[in-house]
């Protein structure tokens, strides 16, 4: 097998999935949450100011969903469709929150009526709210392991599998995460009232999340052992959820001083370590299969051809760059509180 | 229903509802490429108006691309489980160029575009709209590369067997540059342009007909007629290369496009027609030799016609494919005389007076988009019955753990939100239309000028 610095080729795109997949948590996380917390705002003004927060960068930070998706597909395609055909019911209605949340933000601000705003405002939140939760449930449905055969057709029965004490847990930790990781990144962009509002707020969501993460890691730890095999087998893996745990504390010390810049820091590096456990605790699987470990799919099984994921890492090489690029661009220009103007939602 | 029949239904319904609004974007996206710097040229107030009204209307265009455009890209994994297996190797790859390359791009310098007029340098601004612009012509270059793959297979080698069988990548820019990808990415952008030049057209023919915002109307629709004019002249050329890459490559999709049974014959070119595909033959408006002439140059040269093919190897729709493609040309005529006549008018400084032309502009909107519309179904179609020509069958490909009930669940929730999108977009166009060109305050500041210019065009008027 090919390898580049030591490591083999689909390992490499495993670091790159994830990568992928930790910076759309990270980016869309701010403004799914943001959305979350949408119809807590009660003022027409506050309510614009707020859309307008994630206004010009929501639909870049989706950006990162299709490339991760294009990027799975690519260098896993056997998972990709197992995967999403297996969880067929929570992919579609992911994407028609994603069509409503994306119209909402799109069409609020094209009529001036009450009834309209209202209506969007009210999409745009659920749909928020929905997205943050199902990518939550999907994750915990991965965590636990689906019910895959040899032939990597899935086996479960029934419309609403997928909604499993677990993974309703996940989902309601992921959502937790993303109110705090969006209120903080409001905060970073209001004045005023908004702002006072929003100090409050924070509070309240931390303590969601404090409670919703807390439940999840016990069920985890007591009842699916085999995610905290990697851990026992290397201890020095340790640091990992060491880390965790000092990153989300640091979240609620540092809100409380004021100092959100680096408190949004914190809460995007938890969102990002708490993958990269979920990476360490499956890797090398990439999906476990609950009726027979030998059907489990993992990163040799699933990988594309060794040609094929060279000439996309040369990809990722040569994109990264400029996509970095044009990705600081736009949020230096829109740095800073924010202004309403004419071009404004 | 079955699972597959309905996996069909919801993928071409989806990615026909997607198909409607890239065009437009990539063609907008043209034109206020021109209109920004025309702007940045000749300083003239009117162009940025231009700039700025329909960048309003791409915003529309653009968004609802975006979020019918991811439906797809999930759909292939959702739906389409055993041919993602099959083809991931090869034109995954052609999916995640277009992620990184393209829509990051697009999406990146987007909020710029809409949001940046007062926070940037006009030339930066413009900087930005090209980086849009060009976001969205690279993203009709990997998709159709990746669905040029699966008429035309090329660059791979097949390795496993069945249910583990799959294409892999042996050459990256053989699977790039395949036999049929060039032709056909240029037929799509060019009907791009159209779909995005006729809107405009439309729209400021109305007004020119109406009276309202009679200058600007008048510097835009020039732009417009030209850029038209010289992409449904190039439409024609590009259509017909294309043809030629069918008759070599796909020979059964070429022989389902005209109708054409016999194994190998003189094949005839039907301007109208309608195939009874139990008789086997055509009734219609003929040019005898017609085909064999535009292939080989001779009317009596043999081209190989559906017979030549095994019953299960051939489309089985004919008589649709048929009626789709002559459609198509027909629309592409269309276009061309409608251009060319008012270009002529144009020239002789006639057409502002001619209701009648005006009209037909207005509503000429909708030819490119069937066009469009009907072109994909043509080649779509024509590909069957398989997924990847020669290699997968259609009936092979989709997900086998999916249940019909689920596709028939997801294809009715899109059938509703999509028609609730469409409602929305054409309400929000129409009131778009309607507010005209100028931005409210731009109107209050500068009402004197504005009133003036306007009279003063309508009374030296030609
Ligand atoms: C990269 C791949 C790709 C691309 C760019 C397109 N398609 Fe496609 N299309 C497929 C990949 C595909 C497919 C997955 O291969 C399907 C699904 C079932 C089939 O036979 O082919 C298909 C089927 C399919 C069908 C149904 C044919 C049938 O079942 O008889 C229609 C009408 C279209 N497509 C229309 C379009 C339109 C309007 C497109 C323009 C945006 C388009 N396709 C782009
Ligand atoms: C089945 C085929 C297709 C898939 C899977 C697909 C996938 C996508 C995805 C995921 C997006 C959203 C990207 C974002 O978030 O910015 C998108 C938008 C877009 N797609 Fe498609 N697409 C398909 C067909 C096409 C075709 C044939 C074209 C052009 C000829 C095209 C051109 C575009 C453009 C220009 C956009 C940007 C949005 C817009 O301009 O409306 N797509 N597509
Ligand atoms: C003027 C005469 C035209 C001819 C001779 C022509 C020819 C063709 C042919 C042969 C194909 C099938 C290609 C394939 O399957 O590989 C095709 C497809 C297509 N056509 Fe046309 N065409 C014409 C006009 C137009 C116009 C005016 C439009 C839109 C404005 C258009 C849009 C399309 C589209 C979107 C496709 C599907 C994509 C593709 O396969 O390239 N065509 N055309």
């Amino acid at each position: 097998m090919e390898t580049f610095l030591g490591i083999d080729y689909p390992t490499w795109w495993f670091l790159v999935v994830g990568g992928l997949f930790s910076g759309y948590a990270i980016l869309d996380g701010f403004d799914f949450g943001a959305g979350a917390w949408h119809l807590f705002f009660k003022k027409e003004q506050s309510r614009r100011i707020a859309l307008n927060a994630i206004g010009p960068v929501w639909d870049g930070n989706e950006v990162w969903l299709v490339i991760g998706g294009g990027a799975l597909f690519a260098g896993f395609p056997v998972l990709y469709a197992t995967l999403f055909s297996a969880m067929y019911t929570p992919f579609m209605l992911f994407l028609v929150f994603i069509i409503f949340r994306a119209i909402a933000i799109e069409f609020r601000s094209k009529e001036e009526g009450k009834l309209w705003r209202k209506t969007w405002d009210i999409c745009y939140s659920v749909s928020s709210i929905m997205l943050a939760f199902l990518l939550g449930v999907v994750l915990g449905n991965v965590l636990q392991g689906i019910a895959i055969d040899e032939k990597y057709q899935y086996q479960g029965a029934g419309f609403f599998e997928f909604l499993n004490p677990y993974a309703l847990m996940t989902g309601c930790t992921t959502l937790a995460l993303f109110m705090v990781h969006g209120a903080i990144y409001l905060l970073l962009k209001t004045e005023g009232r908004l702002y006072a509002k929003l100090t409050i707020l924070l509070k309240r969501a931390i303590i969601f999340f404090m409670v919703t993460f807390g439940i999840t890691s016990l069920y985890t730890l007591l009842y699916i052992p085999h995610l905290s095999d990697d851990f026992k087998s290397s201890p020095g893996l340790f640091i990992v959820p060491v880390l965790t745990f000092l990153s989300i504390a640091n979240v609620p010390r540092l809100a409380s001083k004021k100092n959100y810049g680096y408190a949004f820091f914190f809460s995007s590096l938890t969102i990002g370590l708490l993958l990269v456990l979920v990476a360490i605790e499956l890797y090398p699987t990439l999906l476990i299969s609950t009726l027979n470990p030998q059907y489990n799919i993992d990163v040799y099984k699933a990988a594309s051809s060794t040609k094929s994921m060279g000439i996309m890492l040369t990809f990722v090489a040569i994109g990264t760059p400029l996509v970095l690029g044009y990705t600081i661009f736009v949020y230096k220009t829109f740095k800073g509180k924010v202004k309403l103007d004419e071009h404004s939602y | 229903m079955d699972t597959e029949i309905l996996a069909r239904i919801q993928f071409a319904f989806t990615v026909s509802f997607h198909y409607i609004y890239p065009p437009l974007s990539i063609g907008l996206g043209l034109l206020l490429v021109v209109f920004e710097s025309l702007y940045l040229k000749t300083k003239n107030e009117e162009y940025h108006q231009l700039a700025k009204f329909w960048t309003k209307i791409f915003a529309l265009t653009f968004g609802i691309g975006v979020v019918t455009g991811i439906v797809m890209e999930f759909e292939f994994g959702t739906n389409w489980a055993v041919y993602s297996r099959y083809v991931g190797d090869v034109f995954g790859s052609a999916l995640a160029a277009e992620g990184i390359f393209a829509f990051a791009l697009e999406s990146g310098f987007l909020g710029v575009l809409l949001f940046g007029w007062n926070r940037v340098k006009p030339w930066v601004h413009l900087v930005s709209t090209i980086g849009v612009f060009l976001g969205s012509m690279f993203s009709a270059i990997w998709i159709v590369v990746a669905n040029s793959w699966q008429q035309t297979p090329a660059g791979y080698h097949i390795v496993g067997k069945g249910m583990h069988a799959r294409a892999e990548i042996t050459d990256f820019w053989a699977m790039v540059f395949n036999p049929s990808s060039v032709d056909r990415l240029l037929h799509v952008w060019l009907g791009a342009f159209l779909a995005g030049s006729f809107l405009v057209l439309s729209v400021h023919a109305y007004y020119l007909v109406k009276g309202k915002f009679v200058t600007i109307s008048k510097r835009a629709f020039k732009i417009a007629l030209i850029v038209a004019t010289v992409f449904s002249l190039g439409q024609l050329f590009t259509g017909h290369h294309s043809a030629e890459g069918v008759a070599k490559n796909q020979p059964a999709k070429l022989a389902a496009l005209e109708g054409h049974f016999d194994a190998k014959a003189p094949a005839d070119m039907y301007l109208l027609g309608w195939v009874n595909k139990e008789k086997q033959e055509v009734t219609g408006l003929k040019v005898p030799g017609g085909l064999s002439w535009l292939l080989h140059y001779d009317t009596k040269a043999p081209v190989v016609g559906l017979n030549a093919f095994p019953e299960k190897d051939r489309p089985s729709q004919v008589n649709a494919i048929f009626q789709f493609y002559h459609l198509m040309v027909a629309i592409g005529m269309t276009l061309i005389g409608l251009t060319v006549l008012g270009s002529f008018l144009l020239w002789r400084g006639k057409l502002y007076n001619n209701k009648w032309v005006l009209w037909a502009f207005v509503f000429a909107v909708f030819l490119p988009q069937i066009a469009n519309q009907v072109g994909w179904f043509a080649a779509e179609m024509g590909r069957q019955p398989w997924v990847v020509y020669g290699l997968l069958r259609t009936s092979d490909a989709f997900s086998q753990a999916v249940s019909d009930n689920q596709i028939l669940f997801s294809l009715i929730l899109f059938l509703m939100v999509y028609a609730l999108l469409f409602f929305l977009f054409i309400y929000l166009l129409t009131k778009k239309i309607k507010h005209g060109p100028y931005d409210k305050s731009t109107t209050e500041q500068r009402p004197f000028t504005q009133g003036m210019s306007d009279v003063f065009t309508n009374n030296k008027d030609q």
